[in-house]
């Protein structure tokens, strides 16, 4: 199709005008007449046995409609929330799943865990209600440190999970690593923190909810990334709500990050309500809110060894790692350190033996669940890490190393020794084009300048791969998944020829609603301003998985393809009929059906019009209308891989870092919007930078409060910090998907964070710092100097 | 927040008679603290008397060899004066480095200093230029003013009028921020004025404070070699995720020395 605003066009986003203009419509501005505003009371305590909730005082407050409790929920027998991916132990044993009840009952387990819902006519009265009600806690010790969590004596989280241990998972042959171990020349050892993360979207988490008494019928609006999902957990599990009498709508949606795939109790909370309350009632989470409660993500405490021959050859891998669940198992959780994290640690390598060893661990702190790149960043950061540890170790170029250890165009399809079968990449040329853009060559002299200006200058790689554009059914369920996660599309015509396309993916900033026109401009000819996108909504979009993952475009993405193929068609014998020709002489291009060898053509405009006005119509095989649905279920993941260098200058006086320069070359498959790439590419590097330099989610480890739950305490990467980044593509056309794309949305978060962290590593190794944890802050980089100065001074 | 009464009085003889009527009152200048204070329901006054219409709060002029700021005047309108950026440089950088444009559009100078945030910008130069405070009953020098953690010299019913900077030979303001709220972490204001050279600290401590030893030191040698090997104690700073003691009692002599050499550029 025309160049202009077709495949591989920089479309200026079609969203962005009401984005931009305050024009978009998010949960908070529903206009519901006769609302009602909830406010949950919630625990300051990180472990306390619940002896009493006195709502007498509260229940008589100006405004207050109604309140409820855990109580309530137990009297209704409302379900728990659930764990939506049974992870099996190395003895064959499902996870253990301890209940997660709505509200808390009897027990809190974090500070936030919900101890009450008030509905008042007004958010201020609903809150001075909460501040009335009295609840008698016996505060409990709390398991708070993570590398503390199965010591004997740290406090238990739920009885069901003993020692607080959720599973203790393996993948790989242990002994077949450990003999490799021993045959080799050379062993690098690491101990890592990946560090935890809040998520903080744009957008707070909101809901809002009205139930209809004459129908039955609950409308839920909620910041969901997934709202069919939402509604299957919420009819099939939690609420019992017949599917078909739950509409989940997820409206303009202001970033997710992962965080708004899951089913919370707050939205579970206003859904219920709505029938007791009988009015509508509307929730958004105040920002400390949003930073107590979202699912935060990562969390590991990880031990990495990596053996190599004498010449750098890798032969052998072994991962141990801690994660952190927090208090309760979130909709994803234990598939986020299992199958997207050590399926992942081959890398681009062709390691021939990998073991990994993942003990999952309750503590009483927020759940802890996806998050941008989920598992992949983990993954990444203990290969890349140790990667350029090892060359550091054996004298070896960091680039080099990797060079000699990837794995070789010609081996692909690749199978890698963790169940993942690679399905193209060539990563050479991808390394050599970001040396070349970085000036490699010239790094030396730059860090000698450096250093006649006091500052120590550091370059660092990171060469990812990824899985992602989530997933074959049939391999994620025989891994324990609980849903299916093809996706769905549908393509509307309407009579005059302009289309509406439903798709089962929800676009919360990746910009689908330009992207997926490009790709029906593209198909079909339709002109961008006569398509619409339409996602979101239970009740008008095809049941869909939703976005998360790199999904959108490789699944969802595919399935309109499909769908477009079925329009063409159909159309084919519709324009056949017009132009009384065979349907066999048919071509269909730019928009317009033709005869094959003769000037005669129809719009497809014209065909849409027959369909629906079929005065001159092929009846006898053909139904009227031009609606095509299509479902698509991806044959493999798909593998984006590509090759960051991050260089950057310390001030050894004050510890602060600078990144001054920073390339990223990306194998996406191939794009649709580069300027839309571009756009999750720089996001992508700053939230990786954001975790590499500044986020951590710092709890008190003994109280269990959040001490970094304000954006005064939670360092959020900005503009300031980051230089123009530099970018390109070396592209590998995905081999079974009919657009031959990859993913984008992770890979800059997945990559980063070693990136800088070896950039930081090489910066400091002149002056002898061994080991720099994320984030690697002022302070921190500060205090690993002064320790190394003292180390040398002894 | 909780509900409160708001009164916009016109004059500074209004304000006080608001402020002194109503003892759950409490005056606002920018808002910048109050607001958010009030939105996290951490203060409930039965009052807020907003200065914003008291148009003779707002002002700068130079009156012989000092620059008065009135007292609701906004960090921006300090940051780009003229007679400011003449008399005292190091000032009007201060002013444009705090907070954000949003902040400084809204935030005062009577407002931060009357606050006495341990991480504002204001009270290093207050005390490091050796400025007066006036307020509606009496002026307070720089020295007695600043008491404690978010205590300042003002009494019931006083009000910052005006602060009056005397002009400096040589100033300037290094700061190192929070790197969430960018905050001073540790800022240090140093001016070499009429009465002598002064090094003032804020961020660090409980309040600002001053640095004899590298005031003495200067005094000498107006040179960052000269406080080279002065050793900031760690006792009594603040700590937090972002600093030690240890981190900022450093970080005070490496901003000292970075600002006296932007002074002496």
């Amino acid at each position: 199709m025309t160049a202009a605003t077709g495949i591989g066009a920089r479309v200026l986003r079609t969203e962005d005008k009401r984005f931009l203009t305050g024009t978009g419509r998010y949960v908070d501005d529903l206009p519901l007449a006769r609302a009602t505003y909830a406010y949950f009371l919630r625990s300051p305590h990180a472990h306390a046995k619940i002896k009493s909730i006195d709502i007498s005082a509260a229940a008589k407050m100006p405004g207050v409609v109604n309140i409820f409790t855990g109580k309530d929920l137990v009297d209704a027998k409302v379900g728990g929330l659930i764990c939506g991916w049974t992870v099996k132990d190395k003895h064959g044993q499902p996870h253990k799943a301890p209940a997660h009840p709505v509200m808390a009952v009897d027990t809190v387990r974090y500070v936030g865990d919900t101890v009450a819902m008030i509905v008042a006519n007004s958010h201020d009265e609903a809150k001075d209600a909460a501040e009335a009600i009295k609840v008698d806690y016996d505060v409990k010790p709390a398991t708070i440190d993570l590398a503390k969590a199965f010591d004997k004596g740290s406090a238990e989280v739920h009885p069901e999970a003993p020692g607080n241990l959720v599973y203790d998972w393996e993948i790989g042959v242990k002994a077949d690593v450990d003999a490799a171990f021993a045959k080799a020349a050379h062993v690098t050892k690491l101990d890592l923190i990946n560090n935890r993360l809040i998520p903080n979207a744009m957008e707070p988490r909101a809901a809002a909810a009205e139930y209809d008494k004459g129908t039955g019928h609950y409308t839920l609006w909620s910041t969901s990334q997934n709202p069919h999902v939402l509604r299957l957990i919420l009819s099939a599990f939690v609420l019992g709500i017949p599917e078909h009498k739950l509409r989940v709508i997820a409206p303009d949606v202001g970033g997710g990050f992962g965080s708004k795939i899951f089913c919370y109790a707050d939205e579970t909370m206003v859904c219920w309500a709505a029938s007791r309350v009988g009015r509508p009632i509307k929730w958004t989470a105040e920002r400390s809110e949003s930073f107590q409660t979202d699912c935060h993500g990562r969390d590991h405490v990880t031990h990495a060894e990596l053996a190599l021959d004498k010449d750098g050859k890798f032969l052998a891998l072994k991962v141990e790692t801690i994660a952190n669940m927090g208090a309760y198992l979130s909709t994803f959780s234990t598939a986020v350190p299992t199958y997207l994290y050590a399926t992942l640690l081959a890398g681009q390598y062709t390691t021939p033996l990998i073991y990994a060893n993942v003990k999952a661990a309750l503590t009483h702190t927020a759940p802890v669940d996806a998050y941008r790149g989920a598992g992949r960043p983990e993954a990444t950061f203990v290969i890349e890490s140790i990667v350029s540890k090892a060359a550091a170790e054996m004298k070896i170029d960091a680039a080099e190393l990797r060079r000699k250890n990837f794995i070789p165009s010609t081996a692909f399809p690749y199978q890698t020794p963790v169940a993942l079968q690679y399905d193209s990449g060539n990563y050479p040329p991808i390394i050599d084009e970001a040396m070349k853009i970085a000036d490699y060559k010239g790094f030396e002299a730059r860090r000698a300048e450096a250093k006649s200006r006091g500052k120590l200058r550091g370059i660092g790689f990171s060469s990812y791969i990824e899985a992602c554009g989530l997933a074959p059914s049939q391999v994620v369920g025989s891994l324990g998944a609980g849903v299916g996660q093809w996706e769905s599309a549908q393509i509307k015509f309407n009579p005059t020829g302009n289309v509406q396309v439903m798709t089962g993916a929800h676009s919360h900033g990746q910009g689908h609603e330009t992207t997926f026109a490009q790709l029906i401009h593209d198909k079909l000819g339709v002109p961008m301003d006569q398509i619409e996108i339409v996602h979101g909504d239970t009740a008008t979009t095809p049941f869909g998985m939703g976005t998360y993952g790199s999904r959108s475009l490789a699944v969802g993405g595919s399935a309109i393809v499909k769908a477009t193929e079925k329009i063409i068609a159909k159309g084919k014998k519709v324009a056949a009929h017009l132009m009384e020709a065979s349907v066999a002489d048919v071509e269909f291009e730019n928009g317009t059906f033709k005869v094959a060898g003769t000037d005669k053509s129809v719009p497809l405009a014209q065909v849409v019009f027959a369909a629906y006005v079929p005065h001159n119509y092929p009846h006898a095989d053909t139904e009227p209308g031009m609606d095509e649905n299509a479902f698509y279920d991806p044959a493999n993941f798909v593998y984006p891989a590509g090759t960051q260098i991050c260089e950057l200058e310390i001030d050894p006086e004050t510890g602060t870092t600078e990144i001054v320069a920073f390339t990223a070359i990306d194998d996406f498959g191939n794009i649709i919007n580069p300027m839309i790439v571009e756009g999750q590419v720089h996001g992508g590097i700053v939230q990786g930078v954001g975790q590499a330099l500044f986020e951590a989610a710092v709890y008190d480890k003994d109280t269990g409060q959040l001490i970094s739950g304000s954006f005064m305490d939670y360092t959020m990467p900005r503009a300031d910090n980051f230089p123009s980044f530099k970018l390109g593509y070396k592209t590998t056309p995905c081999p079974h998907n009919p657009l031959g794309v990859k993913g984008c949305g992770e890979a800059g978060a997945i990559a980063s964070p070693a990136a800088v962290m070896n950039a930081v590593h090489n910066a400091l190794a002149p002056i002898g710092v061994k080991h720099v944890e994320m984030p690697a802050t002022s302070l921190n980089v500060w205090q690993s100097i002064q320790g190394a100065q003292r180390q040398a001074a002894e | 927040m909780y509900d409160f009464a708001y009164h916009r009085p016109k004059s500074v003889a209004d304000a006080i008679g608001l402020l002194k009527s109503k003892p759950e009152a409490r005056a606002m200048s920018g808002g910048m603290t109050l607001i958010p204070t009030l939105k996290q329901r951490l203060a409930r006054p039965s009052d807020v008397v907003d200065l914003g219409g008291v148009k003779e709060l707002a002002g700068i002029k130079v009156e012989g060899n000092n620059v008065v700021v009135g007292g609701m005047t906004r960090h921006a309108d300090v940051a780009s004066s003229a007679e400011v950026k003449a008399a005292i440089p190091a000032l009007a950088y201060l002013a444009g480095h705090i907070g954000d444009p949003q902040v400084r559009n809204r935030g005062t100078i009577g407002g931060s200093v009357a606050n006495n945030d341990p991480a504002a910008d204001y009270p290093g130069a207050v005390l490091a230029l050796n400025a007066t405070v006036s307020t509606n009953t009496r002026k307070i020098a720089a020295d007695d003013f600043f008491k404690g953690l978010f205590e300042t010299a003002l009494g019931e019913g006083e009000l910052i009028t005006g602060i009056s900077f005397p002009k400096a030979e040589k100033a300037a303001y290094v700061k190192f921020p929070n790197p969430a709220s960018r905050y001073a972490m540790v800022g240090v204001f140093v001016a070499k004025t009429a009465s002598g050279v002064r090094v003032a600290v804020t961020g660090a401590g409980a309040t600002v404070f001053r640095v004899k030893a590298m005031e003495e030191a200067l005094a000498k040698n107006f040179s960052s070699a000269a406080i080279k090997d002065i050793k900031i104690p760690a006792d009594g700073l603040n700590s937090d995720i972002h600093g030690s003691a240890e981190y900022r009692a450093h970080l005070v002599g490496v901003m000292a020395r970075r600002a006296v050499d932007a002074a002496n550029k």
